[in-house]
């Protein structure tokens, strides 16, 4: 591909103060393209889905993150995000003080475009109360979709959009997320790239992504077709890739000696 | 209309001189001489207190009848004063008054102390929106407001009271104010000061009798230099009466004392207080004191108090939505600010909004 890639990780290590997190890390997305990064709880997921998007307190000690070329490593949360790199927060804050309308309104984003936005994602009743103040796992998932719909990322960081998600909402959400990737279009004509924290496969069905990670203590393990990736693990759980990764570290160990 | 030199707009404080805004009755007094003093409601008697103690003679009865002039200094000042101005309101019986009545307050003469008596009286089953608006004329000006305003809230009555303050940097002010609700009576205060003052001090007191309510609501923008020192006090003596205390405080090199307390003196009295504070940085200080006095055992009092700085995890999602740190911090202090208000009519509740704008749009530059 000639196309200038949205995000290239190139041999990223962060650090949570002097405790090392996440090392190694190498990704790169072209407009079009959906990674698919699996793990265990813990292993360094949402930290480096909010390493991307800059948000405190973790420190890149070294490589780079690029978009669409340029290095984004000095750039705060907002410029980021007005470039064009949204998140859906695995946890998003409680903001009582905020409801969506007013952020909308505070982003000149029209209100008739956050009505029927809402709409869609069941929202309506929610639009005037503080944001993902009281909201369920469930509301909380399609708040997020719904901000990144308004916000039309060219980047899309999902952080496991669908877990706690019942099976009726499900539908909804995939098809949300379908559109935020610009499903209905034909592959030369998409624009948005992204990457997914997924558990379940459950919505990688029709997104044909383009490759799938294990991240196992802060480390990519085991890459390969998102959904073989996905079987393998549903199959034997995450130990062949622990067991990779502690082969890994043996070798390294072993060289370094 | 004021005197036609005064180009102030006292719209600010809700107070329309126009008369765009349809208000039931108005009263206007200039340090202590009222200019207005008008009522488009036979039900309704919008008078200087001066006028009602002739033309009602009962009213001096009333007259710290709730009050105690040995309460402080300001009492002594006010009860000590041969013929203190003010404003007396009455509402008959029964009378429900659709549209809010309006009074300001306006310290217009420079280093005048202006000394008030107010009472307000709402017979049985009356209503009245009542909007206040306190002000200096010009933003030099060096002042006090020295004001006992006692309120009667008689039974199956409701009074809700918006009281606005926009003083000048060298105001010292000092209100005194008791209430008593009588059975099944209601009572909501909204007290909203955005602007820098030197000095305000007021602990305004609700006794609640039998089914009746009482909700003290404050929001205050402690700007620099200013000094607050501002509550509720609310003592629920009857069965079954309900108080609510709830307060907003963001603070900016100032100094802002919250108050609250609630008693619970009867069987099923229940109430609540709500003591929350922004502080912006390290000249502010919020000092909430949260009280809650059970008297009687079958009471249920509870309050929750959080002062702190704008949480950063808030900041940050904001941020990752595409604003700029400064946008997010300014749209979680409107948000927390802005406390709809439950019984308010909507055009006072739009004044409210509207000064909340334009104290966050003057913070903006
Ligand atoms: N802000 C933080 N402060 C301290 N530790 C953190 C912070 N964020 C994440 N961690 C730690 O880093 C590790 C990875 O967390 P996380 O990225 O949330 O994992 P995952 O999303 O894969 O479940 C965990 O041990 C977690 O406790
Ligand atoms: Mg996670």
């Amino acid at each position: 591909m000639t196309e200038m890639p949205l995000l290239e990780i190139d041999d990223l290590a962060v650090n949570i103060g002097n405790e090392p997190l996440l090392s190694g890390i190498n990704l790169t997305v072209a407009p079009g393209e959906i990674h698919v990064v699996f793990g265990p709880n813990g292993s360094g997921k949402s930290s480096l889905i909010k390493t991307i998007m800059g948000i405190p307190p973790y420190r890149v000690t070294s490589g780079d993150i690029r978009f669409e070329g340029k290095s984004i490593l000095d750039f705060p949360i907002d410029a980021r995000a007005r470039l064009g790199i949204g998140l859906a927060f695995q946890q998003p804050p409680p903001v009582r003080d905020v409801s969506l309308s007013a952020l909308g309104k505070a982003l000149e984003i029209d209100t008739d475009r956050i009505a029927a936005e809402a709409a869609r994602l069941g929202m309506t009743g929610h639009l005037n109360r503080g944001l993902n103040d009281g909201f369920s796992g469930g509301e909380q998932k399609r708040s997020e979709l719904l901000q990144l719909l308004l916000q039309r990322p060219q980047l899309v960081l999902l952080d496991e959009p669908e877990s706690g998600v019942d099976v009726d909402s499900l539908k909804l959400l995939r098809s949300v997320i379908e559109q935020l990737f610009q499903r209905d279009r034909p592959i030369r004509e998409r624009t948005v790239g992204g990457i997914i924290v997924t558990h379940t496969g459950a919505i990688l069905e029709h997104l044909h992504a383009t490759r799938g990670y294990v991240l196992v203590n802060g480390k990519f393990m085991c890459s390969g077709a998102p959904l073989d990736i996905f079987d393998q693990i549903s199959a034997n759980g995450f130990g062949n890739c622990l067991a990779e990764a502690r082969i890994k570290e043996k070798i390294h160990d072993f060289l370094k000696e | 209309m004021t005197s036609s030199k005064n180009k102030l707009d006292l719209r600010k404080v809700g107070y329309d001189e126009s008369g765009e805004t349809p208000r039931s009755a108005s009263f206007l007094i200039e340090d202590d001489t009222a200019r207005v003093a008008s009522s488009s409601e036979r039900a309704l008697v919008m008078a200087s207190i001066r006028q009602a103690r002739v033309d009602y003679p009962w009213v001096r009865a009333l007259e710290w009848s709730l009050v105690d002039p040995e309460t402080d200094e300001f009492t002594r000042i006010v009860a000590q004063h041969p013929d203190p101005a003010g404003n007396f309101i009455h509402v008959k019986e029964g009378a429900k008054i659709r549209f809010p009545a309006q009074s300001c307050f306006l310290l217009k003469a420079d280093r005048n102390e202006q000394v008030l008596h107010n009472v307000i009286v709402l017979e049985p089953g009356a209503e009245l929106h009542l909007i206040t608006g306190c002000t200096a004329a010009s933003y030099s000006n060096v002042g006090k407001h020295i004001a006992v305003t006692e309120i009667f809230v008689r039974a199956g009555a409701t009074l809700t009271y918006t009281m606005v303050h926009d003083w000048a940097p060298e105001v010292e002010v000092r209100p005194r104010t008791e209430v008593i609700v009588e059975d099944g009576g209601t009572y909501l205060s909204n007290y909203i000061a955005l602007t820098r003052v030197k000095h305000i001090d007021t602990n305004p007191l609700a006794v609640v009798k039998a089914g009746g309510t009482a909700r003290f609501n404050s929001i205050i923008y402690a700007k620099a230099g200013s000094y607050f020192d501002v509550g509720g006090r609310v003592r629920l003596l009857g069965a079954g009466a309900r108080g609510e205390i709830v307060s907003r405080v963001v603070a900016t090199g100032s100094k802002v004392i919250s108050r609250g307390l609630i008693e619970g003196g009867n069987a099923d009295t229940k109430g609540h207080m709500e003591c929350n504070g922004i502080m912006l940085d390290r000249e502010a200080v919020i000092h909430a004191i949260p009280e809650l006095k059970a008297t009687y055992p079958d009471t249920e009092l509870s309050h929750e108090a959080a002062v702190g700085k704008i949480a950063g995890d808030q900041l940050n999602y904001l941020m990752a939505r595409g604003l700029s740190e400064e946008e997010a911090r300014a749209l979680i202090i409107r948000g927390f600010l802005n406390v709809k208000i439950d019984g308010l009519p909507a055009s006072l509740q739009q004044v409210i909004d509207t000064m909340i704008e334009q104290a966050m749009a003057k913070e903006a530059i």
